[in-house]
């Protein structure tokens, strides 16, 4: 056994693969196998045709062999339907923009929640930093459905939030909040926000403190030195905030699948709808690839920012 | 203390007039922090075009009482007036006061001309005249070429001339520099204590300068507060506070210095005799003390003010034993190139230390290890410290 492993060990040694390669290695590999491949066959069958077959869709490669004229053909058939399907269907392009539009209200409404809280946070005494960042990390303990489905409870008619607008005397009736853009936009908001709070707190709190003793001392009021100064500075943690929840929410399918209406479309639910009620893989794999690149933008904006920032340290 | 520059001979001395008032008026400011005394009654007059000193180690105060010039700490207690005005609830941003940080917390969003421009821009000065008075300043900090960097492409050296020239460019009557020396190496420090003093004459602004530095704050200043603990311990020149300290903290906290207990045999109107024990020797000090003959005290003799010889010096004429001279072995010699520092042991068993510059090369030195030798001071090289 252990001949064995020095033997690999050796032969990994002339690739030049030992030691930091293999732990650089593991996780290459891993991604490799579990995320690059698997994208690749969808990449691959968003090109195909949908059949009825298992699996229902039609290879891309085929051995053709014409017994009459005798020859044998390799023929890759690169079927466009799909993404013409795409950009021909109105309710593809909604269910897109729907997404993006969604995505950004709740990345907008993350912000202006998260940035006032992990501001509060960065600027709380060092003792009491941890615990509170504690409580913002807390809901992730317990599980994201049962979390929805809380909010199903508040939101719905004669709801907690229904009944309280009721006894303020605000509504005079029942309110219906649930199934509907603002049950979506409350639900994501809810769920991504920590994902806004972390890095924007990560930001704020490291930034000196007496660069602000410094704008007031230049003659700058409070609320012009956080326009001029903290606010600039915080943009790394904004962008990184902002690409988290954007991300994660133009592909979002729970939520505005148990809190939206049966209006709210969704790229998530239409791809769902596509893959398991339409059974139409080749379509469905083609609207993943679309989403994807409409979401390569943002990324690299990310990417962009992070090296930027790195530069300047 | 190398590297005196002469001060004018003209040199301003308000503190000495009675006619004047000062610029900056400090009144038995106290601040304390949860049960922490930072300063305690602190009562001071600062005059207009002083280079004025807080001197201290860390925890004296120092940097808490410059903060409450700037306006980032409240006094608990006292009051503070910047030209005559009471400073009580003025926010930073409405006082006549700039101020040089520590760490100089320049900007790193913004450009070096950005960051001299910012404090311009906060009062809506005219876009032209901005760019004009960023361009002298960074003249004078000879950093005209490096207006458009950021401060991260910047030496440590002109990230410090870009923080002064950002806090000059106000044209403040009262600057405020937090260790503006602390972050750069010893030779560059030197240079940049001339050119401080140098521009501080030229704008004829009133600069208070933090140090815990006693070289620095000597070389520069007219005029030193020596802190200690929340409270001065003496003001004065940086002669005054070298030459007659007050105390025994400020004896000890500037430069070295010999401490012989003794007790006082006679004391008169212009000298005092002090029997030490310690010293092997009666001490004749050439000024007055208000400790009355029997009370403890320590005589104070700087090293330099010592006489190192291998000849007796002449005892007295009637055959009493020389005052302010006694003998001892020579157990260390620290060979510092201008000046030697000898560690001479008295009989006693108290170690004196004792600067003599090297006049002669080091070869023809005549003193040297375990040499039996006299040390001697004239009668107004002592101070006489109370307990």
């Amino acid at each position: 056994m252990r001949g064995a492993v020095s033997a690999l060990a050796a032969v990994l040694g002339r690739l030049g693969l030992w030691g930091r390669g293999v732990v650089v290695a593991v996780p290459y590999l891993w991604l490799m196998l579990f995320f690059l491949v698997p994208f690749l066959i969808v990449f691959g069958i968003s090109f195909s045709e949908s059949v009825i077959a298992q699996p229902p869709y039609a290879p891309l490669v085929e051995w053709l062999t014409d017994e009459d004229a005798g020859t044998t053909k390799l023929q890759l058939l690169l079927n466009l339907t799909n993404y013409l399907r795409l950009t021909g269907d109105d309710l593809y392009i909604l269910a897109y923009l729907n997404s993006v539009k969604i995505a950004l209200v709740t990345t907008l409404l993350c912000l202006f929640i998260g940035y006032p809280m992990a501001y509060a946070i960065a600027k709380a005494p060092p003792a009491r930093r941890g615990p509170l960042m504690m409580l913002v990390i807390l809901p992730f303990w317990t599980s994201f459905l049962i979390r929805i489905y809380a909010w199903i409870g508040i939101l719905k008619g004669n709801g907690v939030v229904s009944n309280l607008l009721e006894w303020a005397g605000i509504t005079s009736g029942p309110v219906e909040i649930l199934y509907s853009d603002w049950a979506v936009y409350i639900g994501m908001s809810y769920c991504y926000l920590p994902f806004m709070v972390l890095p924007l707190y990560s930001t704020l709190e490291k930034m000196d403190p007496t660069l602000l003793e410094a704008a007031a001392d230049l003659g700058c009021r409070p609320f012009k030195a956080f326009l001029t100064v903290t606010l600039p500075l915080s943009i790394p943690g904004i962008v990184a905030g902002s690409l988290l929840v954007f991300i994660p929410s133009v592909g979002e399918f729970v939520t505005p699948e148990l809190l939206g209406g049966p209006d709210t479309l969704m790229i998530g639910r239409v791809l769902w709808n596509e893959f398991f009620a339409n059974r139409d893989w080749p379509v469905a794999s083609a609207v993943a690839i679309a989403l994807l690149l409409v979401l390569v933008v943002p990324i690299m904006i990310f990417q962009y920012v992070q090296a930027r920032e790195a530069e300047e340290r | 203390m190398a590297g005196q520059p002469i001060r004018k001979p003209t040199r301003l001395e308000p503190w000495q007039d009675a006619g004047q008032t000062p610029y900056v008026r400090i009144e038995k400011v106290t601040k304390t922090f949860g049960d922490f005394v930072a300063v305690d009654e602190v009562s001071l007059s600062i005059y207009r075009n002083e280079f004025f000193a807080l001197l201290g180690g860390s925890g004296s105060g120092k940097t808490t009482l410059l903060r409450m010039l700037a306006g980032f700490e409240q006094p608990t207690e006292g009051r503070i007036f910047i030209d005559g005005v009471d400073m009580a609830g003025i926010p930073p941003y409405e006082r006549p006061v700039n101020m040089m940080f520590q760490s100089y917390a320049l900007f790193p969003h913004m450009s070096v001309e950005q960051n001299v421009a910012f404090g311009l821009k906060q009062d809506n000065v005219p876009k032209a005249e901005i760019r004009d008075r960023v361009e002298e300043m960074l003249g004078m900090v000879q950093l005209s070429a490096f207006g458009k960097r950021r401060p991260h492409q910047l030496s440590g050296g002109q990230r410090q001339r870009v923080a002064l020239a950002r806090s000059l460019v106000k044209r403040p009557k009262l600057l405020l520099l937090d260790e503006p020396l602390g972050a750069l190496d010893k030779k560059l420090r030197e240079k940049t204590q001339f050119e401080l003093v140098n521009i501080q004459e030229k704008l004829g602004v009133t600069f208070i300068v933090v140090t815990h530095d006693q070289e620095e704050a000597m070389t520069m200043s007219s005029r030193i507060a020596v802190m200690n603990h929340g409270v001065i311990a003496q003001v004065g020149t940086p002669t005054e506070i070298y030459e007659y300290p007050h105390n025994r903290f400020v004896a000890e906290f500037i430069g070295s210095i010999n401490m012989f207990e003794g007790r006082v045999v006679e004391a008169t109107a212009d000298h005092v005799l002090v029997a030490s024990e310690e010293a092997g020797c009666e001490l004749h000090i050439s000024h007055a003390t208000p400790a009355p003959a029997g009370s403890p005290v320590a005589v104070a003799i700087r090293p330099e003010k010592i006489a190192l010889s291998k000849e007796p010096p002449p005892s007295g004429a009637d055959g009493t034993p020389a005052r302010n001279a006694t003998k001892g072995i020579v157990r260390e010699i620290a060979y510092l190139g201008d000046v030697s520092i000898y560690l001479v042991q008295l009989p006693t068993g108290k170690t004196v230390r004792v600067t003599a510059p090297n006049v002669t090369r080091r070869t023809e030195m005549p003193i040297t290890w375990e040499d039996e030798v006299y040390l001697s001071w004239r009668p107004f090289a002592g101070v006489v410290l109370a307990q």
